[in-house]
This record gives structure tokens, sequence and C-alpha cells, in this order.
């Protein structure tokens, strides 16, 4: 029931994406009255939950390497903090997306519980930020020359033209739909991932729902319903800020934003430009109105730069610098407000320890450890402080910081049949034969995750991660941290 | 539903083609009639005169239909308003080939024989004038990169509209015998019949802002 009372700010924040980004899908077409709202609306809706729940996990995975967010009050108030900002945007009327906010808002967060900001991928995410609008310019571009050209060979005469063009429409919006639901419904959803009490459900027996498809199906929702209640105002707006477009610019404008989209959040294109060898595109949630404005700067931009008003492009691009600030401030704040005013917990804290076993684990790796000494044995409140004693340490490589990270980090459990039976048993999830694994191990104590990982991955060859299946690999981390939370003390 | 509106947009398409196949019609109709009354065939300008009205009625039902559909099912949106003026204007040239033979019926004037061949050349241009407008405007449906192979013919009808009529009106005003309300009234149906020219050069003024706006 708290649970659901603290998913309200995600609803909130997926509301406001679907009032919001969703018109950045079908604005153009309706803003040029060649689609009707009724017919947008509820072809926007479908598809945002099918994109949702199908593919949208990619992107999310993404997000939650950002930060984790491991207490629910805390996943509450970065929704929350990046909600509020997305909604203050709007009535700003400048078209941000709730990307930018929740990252924002996931840093202040890690600020705030001492975690560490994941730089690396944070520049991912930044960088696509930038790479996203330039992409979307150029398919833009290319896909109106392509356009142009076919019309001009195949003459088709005007009222043909006119309703291609809305078969057109409606296509490539119910695909940027699709798109906008699986790349952004991490925006909404991912910092619950990690806090989510459901379990997976089968479905008649024909296909599961896993607890994360849940998740985003319940998001999924609230995205539509923001689109059906409060779009048409902005969906009636859009297009026109930048520059007034034609059917068949709003075309190529719609067609270039979904592909861009989807470009960030088909793990099925990932997987089939890594099994040929080529270099893979980031799944990052990125913000469907810089792909837009990208697009439509592009057109543009094929008239020399003529009929663009520079200065709203200007306002534009600034309020994408200024959002995730917005964001992170308020989350900060807020956060700060939840523990100390509320005494909500809104962050479970996670210390570190270089213990004995850590030690030898990191020692196995061949890592050097000169002048530990400093740092053996100390346990550490949080990342940061753990990760500032580690910096003082020479000849450590970034990945072997990282290394060092996940073996100190502790997270003490106890494996007892009491809370064993706490775990979602399912022939689907967590088979019996693994539940089975799990019974041995019962009375055995653990401090670090990995020592359980690796109890685990010795009894059975099902536990232990494989290469090149990352699919599988995160559906198994998945149920390993459902697990870890359910074996857990519970005063951790 | 979807395919029955796709079928009715089609059909708008045709519906426009059979329009403009009308204000041709009526110009043919009214070549033909001046030629009737001037070699005082009066039966068959009769006749003509009722078919010019079958055509004009014709041609405005359908105007109301197109315009009724391209509002109701908001087609063309974006060339909607320019599509509406075209026809607002094509019909306006239809109605004036009416009016001008109705003209020659209500007034029906003294034309002397030596006028005739002025008169004959003058409609025929005119009628030219309107035929290179309405190609202009099918190709403005159907294929927007052939209507600069029409347009231009307009304006040089225009101008040889402009040239027959002056010399006519100088033949008419130098005629000895002729009283100056004959005169007057010989020149009013110059202006009448040249006027026709000079509204179909408007409309391909206008039409050539409409074809730069759509295209790509």
């Amino acid at each position: 029931m708290m649970f659901l009372f603290f998913l309200s700010s995600g609803l909130f924040l997926g509301w406001s994406l679907g009032a919001n980004d969703a018109s950045n899908v079908f604005g153009t077409a309706v803003g040029s009255k060649m689609v009707r709202f009724r017919t947008a609306a509820i072809c926007c809706s479908v598809f945002i939950v099918i994109g949702a729940v199908i593919s949208g996990a990619g992107a999310s995975y993404t997000l939650g390497k950002l930060g984790s967010v491991n207490a629910v009050a805390g996943a509450f108030i970065v929704a929350f903090a990046a909600a509020v900002s997305v909604y203050l945007m709007t009535k700003l009327g400048y078209p941000v997306s709730t990307s930018q906010a929740i990252v924002g808002a996931i840093i202040g967060w890690n600020f705030f519980s001492g975690s560490l900001t994941d730089y690396q991928t944070l520049s991912k995410i930044v960088i696509t930020w930038v790479a996203c609008p330039a992409l979307s310019a150029i398919i833009a571009l290319v896909l109106y020359k392509i356009l142009a050209i076919a019309i001009y060979r195949l003459k088709p005469d005007m009222f043909r033209l006119d309703s291609l063009t809305r078969y057109g429409l409606i296509l490539v919006g119910a695909f940027g739909s699709y798109s906008l639901g699986a790349n952004n419904i991490a925006n909404v959803m991912g910092v619950f991932v990690p806090v989510s009490p459901f379990a997976d459900i089968s479905i008649f027996g024909i296909f599961k729902l896993t607890s994360t498809q849940q998740l985003f199906f319940i998001g999924g929702i609230a995205i539509a319903v923001g689109v059906l209640t409060y779009s048409r105002k902005v969906m009636a707006t859009v297009g026109e800020g930048i520059m007034e477009l034609s059917p068949i610019s709003a075309l190529a404008v719609v067609s270039a934003h979904s592909l861009v989209l989807f470009l960030f959040a088909s793990q099925g294109l990932e997987a089939f430009l890594q099994g040929h060898g080529l270099p893979t595109i980031p799944l990052v949630p990125v913000s469907s109105s810089q792909a837009i404005v990208g697009a439509v700067i592009g057109l543009g931009l094929l008239r020399h730069g003529k009929g663009i008003r520079w200065r709203v492009v200007g306002g534009i691009g600034s309020s994408w610098i200024v959002t995730p600030i917005i964001a992170a401030l308020l989350s900060f704040i807020s956060l700060f407000f939840l523990q100390n005013v509320f005494e909500q917990k809104t962050y479970r804290p996670v210390r570190y320890a270089i213990t004995s076993e850590a030690m030898a684990r990191i020692q196995a790796q061949g890592i050097p450890l000169q002048g530990t000494e400093s740092i053996t044995g100390k346990e550490f409140p949080n990342a940061k402080y753990f990760y500032r004693a580690l910096s003082t340490l020479k000849n450590i490589k970034p990945e072997e910081q990282a290394f060092i990270l996940t073996s100190a980090e502790i997270d003490p459990m106890e494996v007892t049949l009491e809370r064993l039976e706490t775990i979602d048993f399912d022939s689907d999830w967590i088979s019996e034969r693994k539940k089975n694994d799990l019974i041995k191990l019962e009375g055995r104590k653990f401090i670090h995750k990995w020592q359980l990982d690796e109890a685990l991955a010795e009894i059975s060859p099902y536990w232990r991660l494989r290469e090149n299946e990352k699919k599988y690999n995160e559906n198994l981390k998945n149920k390993l941290s459902h697990i870890y939370e359910k074996l857990r003390y519970p005063n951790q | 539903m979807e395919f029955r509106i796709l079928k009715k947009r089609l059909d708008v398409g045709r519906e426009f083609d059979v329009f403009l196949d009308k204000v041709s019609e009526a110009g043919l109709l009214f070549k033909t009639g001046v030629e009737a009354y001037l070699s005082d065939n009066i039966d068959s300008f009769e006749k003509k005169i009722e078919d010019i009205i079958e055509t004009e009625h014709d041609g405005d039902a359908l105007r109301r239909d197109l315009e009724e559909t391209l509002y109701v099912q908001t087609l063309i949106p974006e060339s909607r308003g320019d599509v509406l003026e075209l026809l607002e204007n094509m019909d306006a040239l239809l109605d004036r080939f009416k009016g001008a033979l109705w003209k020659f019926n209500i007034e029906r004037p003294q034309v002397i024989k030596e006028l005739n061949d002025d008169f004959r050349e003058l409609t025929g241009i005119v009628v030219e004038a309107v035929e290179a407008i309405v190609r202009s405007s099918r190709a403005f449906f159907k294929d927007l990169s052939s209507v600069a192979d029409h347009i231009h013919k307009v304006p040089y009808w225009e101008s040889q509209s402009d040239k027959i009529a002056s010399k006519l009106q100088q033949t008419i005003f130098r005629q000895e015998g002729f009283s100056l309300s004959e005169k007057l009234q010989l020149r009013d149906f110059v202006k009448h019949i040249d006027k026709i020219a000079d509204r179909a050069e408007d409309v391909s003024d206008k039409l050539r802002i409409y074809v730069l706006k759509r295209s790509l």
C-alpha cells in the first residue's frame, strides 16, 4: 500500500510525460489539422503502453547504472522533483523532457545519499543529449529529401498525397509513440525498479510479465492518461513555435523523431550490431523534445536557416541546461525535508569496508594494493568517503577501482527458511530448482553480495553469468537483487 | 471506415476535374454562341444560351459540394484556403462567359460584317486564355511540376486579347454612320469580353503563388 503511495509521484511524472512529450509525436499532425485529436490521442496512448511493456527495459538499465535509488521514499522524491521541474518548464512554455529532469533528480539523490555518480554513464547520457538532436536533424533532412524526390517522381495528385500523408502521419506517430514508451518509460518508472515489490506473473501461462514490466505497464497507463487529459493544448501549439511546418515536413520531422527514439531504445538493434561486430548505440533515455527540435531545425537548415526563430531555439537550448539543475536542487532539498522533517528513510546507507574476504578477492584479481593499511579494516559510511580514500591509493586503474568498490560493498544477509519464504517462487521466475539451491545455503551468512553470488554459482551453473548473453545476465542480476532484498537483515 | 474516406478523397479529385470540365465547356459554348449570333443563326444562339445556363448551374452545384467536402472532411488543410479561392475564381470565369452571352441576348447589338472577324478573334483568344488557366489548374491538382508548362500561356493570350480589343474599339469609333450610343454599346461588349482574359490572368498570378507555397 505504502509502495503505491510512493509510486504516485512516478505516476505524476508519467502524466506530465504524457501531456508534454507525447505532443511531440502527434503535435505537428494535430496542429496542421491532418489528424484529429481523438485519433491521435487513442493511437498514441495504446502504442506508448505497448512500447513501455515490450521494450522498455533497455534504457532503464542505463538509468539504473547512473544511480540506484534504494529506498522507496527516495524514489518518490526523485520522481517528484523531476515531475515538478517538467511541469514548471511546461508552464513557462519550454519543450523539455522528463529525461533531463530525471537525470538531474537522480544526481541530487546521489549527492544527498553520498552515493557515487557514475560519471561514465552520466557522460554517456549527456553526450546523447547533443547527439540526439543532431542525429535527428540529419535524419529529418535525408527523409525530407527522399520524400520530395518520391513525390516528384510518382506525381500523386493533391488529394491522394493528402490522404497518404495522413496515413503516414498516423503510422509514424504510432511508431513514435511505441518508441517513446520504450525509451522514456525508464524516466518515469526506472527509479522504482530497484524497490519494486512486484513479483513476476504469468498470464494464462501464455506470456509472462516481469515485475519491471508490470511497473512499466502502470507507468504506461499514467502516460496515456496524460495524453488523453492534458495534451490537447500542447499538441495544438507545438510545431508552430520554431517554424511553420507543412504536412510533408511534419511527416519527415515525426519520422526522424521516432527513428531516433527507437535507435536509443532498441535492444534488438543493439544485439544485431553487436552480433556483426559493429559499434552499438548506447541505450539511453533521450528526450523526445530534443529529437523534435533537432528535426525541425534540420529542415530549417534546408532553407539556409530562413524561417527559423533562433531566439526560440536559444531559449529551448538553455532550458535544457537549466532543467537538470533545477531538478537536482529540488530533489536534494526535498530529500532533506523528507528525511529530517518527516523522518522518512530516503535511502538505505551502503557501507564499505575492505574485509579480509574482500581483500582476498581483490588480491586474487591481481590488483596491487600497496599502502592499503590506511583503509583496510576500516568501515566507511558511504560510497563517497570510501571512494575518496580509495583515490589516495596509487597505481589503481578506474576499472580496478570499480572492482574494489563492488568487492567492498557491505550488505549483510542471512539465509533463513523464514526469509526464503518471502521470496516469490514461480516456475517462470525463480524455479523450483533454484529454490532448492537457495535452501542448500540455509544458515549461511554473507557480508558482501558477491559472496552469495559465488556460493550460488558453486552449487549450480544456472547461477553463473554467461559470456555474450546480455539478456540472460540482466535477468539473473534482477533475480539476485530480488533475493538480496529478501535475505537482507531487516534493520539494514 | 477509413477506406471509405480514402475513396471519398479520390472522388473529390475527380469532382474537381468535372468542375474544370464545366469551366472549359462554358468557354466553348460562349465561343460557338457568339459565332451563331454573328452569323445571325438565332435558333442555335438561343440553344447555346440554354446550354450555358445549365452548365453554370452544374458548376455552381459542384462548387458548393466541393467547398462543403473540403471543410467537413478537413481535406488538404495546408492548401484549403488557396484551393477554395481558386475554385471561386474559376467559377467567376464561368459566370462571366454566361454573363457575356446573356448580354448579347438581352441587348442584341447590331454588329456590322466588318467587325465580325475581329469579334471572332477576340472571343477565340479569350477562350484560349481560360483554357490555359484550366489546364494549369488541373496540373496544380495532379502534377505540380507541370503547372509551369501551361501557366505562361495565360499572360500571352491576355496581351493578345488586349491588342485585338484596342484595335476593335478603334475600328468601332471610326465607323461612319454609327451613333455614339451604338459605338458605346459595342465598346461595352468588347470590354466585357476582354475582361474575361484579364480575370484569367489575375487567377494565374494567384495560382503561381499557390504553387510556390506547395512546392517542396
